[in-house]
């Protein structure tokens, strides 16, 4: 992430990403990913350069923003816990560590702490469906996540 | 000294990375010269991270490691020593043709993948015509392994058929279905497999360009595949001339942005074209009108990965195995609450049984198992009752279930089917695209439906029947038409648990 000025700067930063991705078939999914990854979020000003580098309209591009779960409109805390809510996960107690999890943190899914410290997202499947319950800390995956490992992962993440 | 730690996400999520850097430490230490390696996963979850070191040879195994256990690794006895990697029964009994390779080889180096049979296949292909690979494929019996089980070698002849001035190859790697790992294992553990598989695809239907669909979910598996990618057009795997051969194709990952229905192969074409995931209606199918309009064929990451040792091997060789139209094999994927979860490649047949008490050793909790969910969150409960089932297409449709993409999720005792069957009409809710309203609403219904009957409300029982009746008949995909199975099967195995909350209530 870094610093932009606010008004020219953001919509100047957003066409040379579209630029950058002219070349590719499909874009529109690549670029959001790009300017989210820089952005860390895709609010209402990123809509309209895209719209326009891409030739379709807001609307479009908004529609594709708002499918989509990892796309978020406001910024995430500074980490994100990804529990995973799925079958194999809450046949090992999935369930319960993700009422932990909330109680711990104060907040629901989606929620951010106070303290802007870690965003909790529930996940439908990490792929470690053999040694759940999975979580995952921003790219960084965990097995057989306990009420322990839980802790350990809030207390690095700063929660 | 070869040394082998691997890089799978199964065993990082497990603490590989630690382990790894553990034995580099102790191994500088002691002055011990050392290759780590860090391959794929065997597929034995349950001994992860499996470090292993080869002696005279012979691959030696030691697990389940933490950084603390490294401590005398290179001593004569150590109380994680397994012995030989190739001797454990779980990986013995196993029948590894589409994951030869996995958990054996460094996933990126090139040179290794061809010295353990990779790239024959496709020197094969090059020397034959695209109706005689297309041709091959049809012969192996290959069905669609991401679980709707569709002729591999009809899904390609169709686009060989059919004229465009570009045709494409799509990777269907959105694997969202709990209890499967089986696509990551194999795209971490063996990428250049897939891009072996996809470009004979390629060449077989005449197609230059492919992507893989992967999901935002799988970022290492992500991160291999792009450096796989990369290595591949260096070499001239992929390129204006494949393997210096007049072939060209030419490939791309893409990622998803977390949409489950994704997984569906019509929705999973308009998020490539990069817009909304939203399912289309068939026909047209994709085979003629796919990818921007034109003749795609969408496989599986299994299926794709699984035509590079048919090649290798002879359509025959794997046809051989199998059971009644289920031909080849299948990777199951054990999972849950199990003892030994992991992935286990072995022939149609096998009855479910045998696949959870046999190979996966019961439960994790030592408790009776209650119910199994096979084939994703799309897929049926089943109950010990039905464990002589064998695993196949046909034998699991008759069972009333699917085999989808061969995850299998164990759950014990304490599983609350209602719970389950509620979470089922919850996530089709969550996931639903919204185009068609049996699917849109009726999930949303179906959870306000079970919480009446959970109530104490038994006139809603019919009423959540039928409604799954609608959704199976009125869906435009699998999403909608499916969640029915999870549903219905958990009312039917386990009556009592929708009603106990009433007659607690009572």
């Amino acid at each position: 992430m870094r610093a932009l000025d606010p008004e020219a700067g953001l919509a100047d930063r957003i066409s040379e990403i579209c630029a950058d991705h002219a070349h590719l078939e499909g874009p529109l999914l690549p670029i959001l990913h790009a300017v989210q990854d820089e952005l860390g979020s895709l609010s209402e000003a990123v809509i309209a350069p895209i719209a326009e580098a891409l030739n379709i309209s807001r609307a479009e591009v908004h529609g594709v923003i708002s499918f989509y779960h990892d796309f978020r409109t406001e910024p995430a805390g500074r980490h994100i816990l990804k529990i995973c809510r799925a079958e194999a996960c809450q046949a090992m107690g999935a369930t319960a560590l993700a009422e932990t999890a909330k109680a711990r943190l104060g907040v629901d899914w989606h929620g951010t702490t106070g303290n802007g410290a870690v965003t909790l997202e529930p996940v439908y499947c990490l792929g470690l469906c053999a040694c759940g319950p999975a979580a995952m800390v921003d790219d960084r995956v965990v097995g057989r996540v306990d009420a322990g490992r839980l802790e350990d992962l809030l207390v690095e993440a700063g929660a | 000294m070869k040394v082998y730690v691997p890089r799978d996400a199964a065993a990082r999520a497990l603490g590989a990375d630690a382990v790894a850097r553990a034995i580099e430490a102790m191994a500088a230490a002691q002055g011990h010269e050392i290759t780590l390696i860090r391959n794929g996963s065997r597929g034995m979850i349950w001994l992860e991270p499996l470090v292993e070191i080869e002696i005279d040879g012979v691959r030696h195994g030691f697990g389940p490691m933490t950084a603390a256990d490294v401590t005398g690794l290179f001593d004569e006895r150590h109380p994680k020593a397994l012995g030989p990697v190739e001797d454990i029964p779980f990986l013995a009994n196993q029948t590894r043709l589409t994951f030869q390779r996995v958990g054996v080889i460094d996933p990126l180096d090139l040179p290794d993948y061809e010295a353990h049979g990779g790239l024959a296949g496709l020197r094969r292909a090059l020397g034959m015509t695209g109706a005689e690979i297309v041709a091959e494929v049809t012969e192996s019996g290959l069905r669609g392994r991401g679980g709707a089980g569709f002729p591999t070698g009809i899904k390609w002849n169709t686009v060989l058929g059919a004229e465009a001035a570009q045709k494409y190859i799509v990777c269907n790697a959105d694997e969202g279905d709990s209890g499967t790992f089986a696509d990551r294992m194999i795209m971490e553990g063996d990428p250049f497999c897939l891009i072996e598989g996809m470009a004979i695809a390629g060449i077989g239907v005449g197609a230059t360009r492919g992507y893989v669909y992967l999901r935002s979910e799988y970022p290492d598996a992500i991160a291999v595949m792009n450096k796989a990618v990369r290595i591949a057009r260096e070499t001239g795997l992929l390129g204006a001339s494949l393997l210096g051969s007049d072939k060209a194709f030419d490939m791309e990952i893409r990622v998803g942005a977390g949409a489950y229905v994704c997984g569906e192969e019509t929705s999973l074409l308009n998020s490539l074209e990069g817009k909304r995931g939203v399912v289309r209606a068939k026909p047209p199918l994709p085979a003629l009108e796919g990818f921007l309009g034109r003749p795609t064929v969408v496989n599986n990451v299994i299926s794709l990965a699984t035509v590079p040792v048919i090649f290798e091997k002879g359509a025959a060789h794997y046809r051989d195995f199998g059971l009644g139209r289920s031909r080849g094999t299948i990777p199951l994927q054990i999972a849950g609450n199990v003892k030994f979860g992991g992935l286990y490649e072995t022939a149609f047949g096998t009855t479910l049984g045998e696949i959870i008490n046999g190979i996966g050793g019961g439960t994790a909790s030592g408790q009776p198992v209650k119910a199994v969910q096979v084939g994703g969150p799309l897929g049926a409960y089943f109950g010990p009752e039905q464990f002589d089932t064998p695993f196949g297409y046909e034998e699991f449709d008759g069972a009333g279930g699917l085999i989808g993409h061969a995850g299998i999720t164990v759950f014990d005792e304490t599983a609350d089917m209602s719970r389950l069957a509620r979470f089922a009409m919850e996530f089709c809710a969550v996931e639903s695209c919204g185009k068609c309203t049996p699917c849109r609403i009726g999930a949303v219904r179906g959870v306000e439906t079970i919480d009446r009957i959970v109530a104490g409300d038994a006139t809603a029982v019919p009423l959540l029947e039928d409604l799954c009746e609608t959704m199976k008949d009125g869906s435009l995909c699998a999403l909608g038409g499916f969640t029915p199975y999870p549903v219905l099967s958990a009312l039917r195995l386990a009556p009592e648990d929708f009603t106990l909350a009433r007659e607690a209530a009572e």
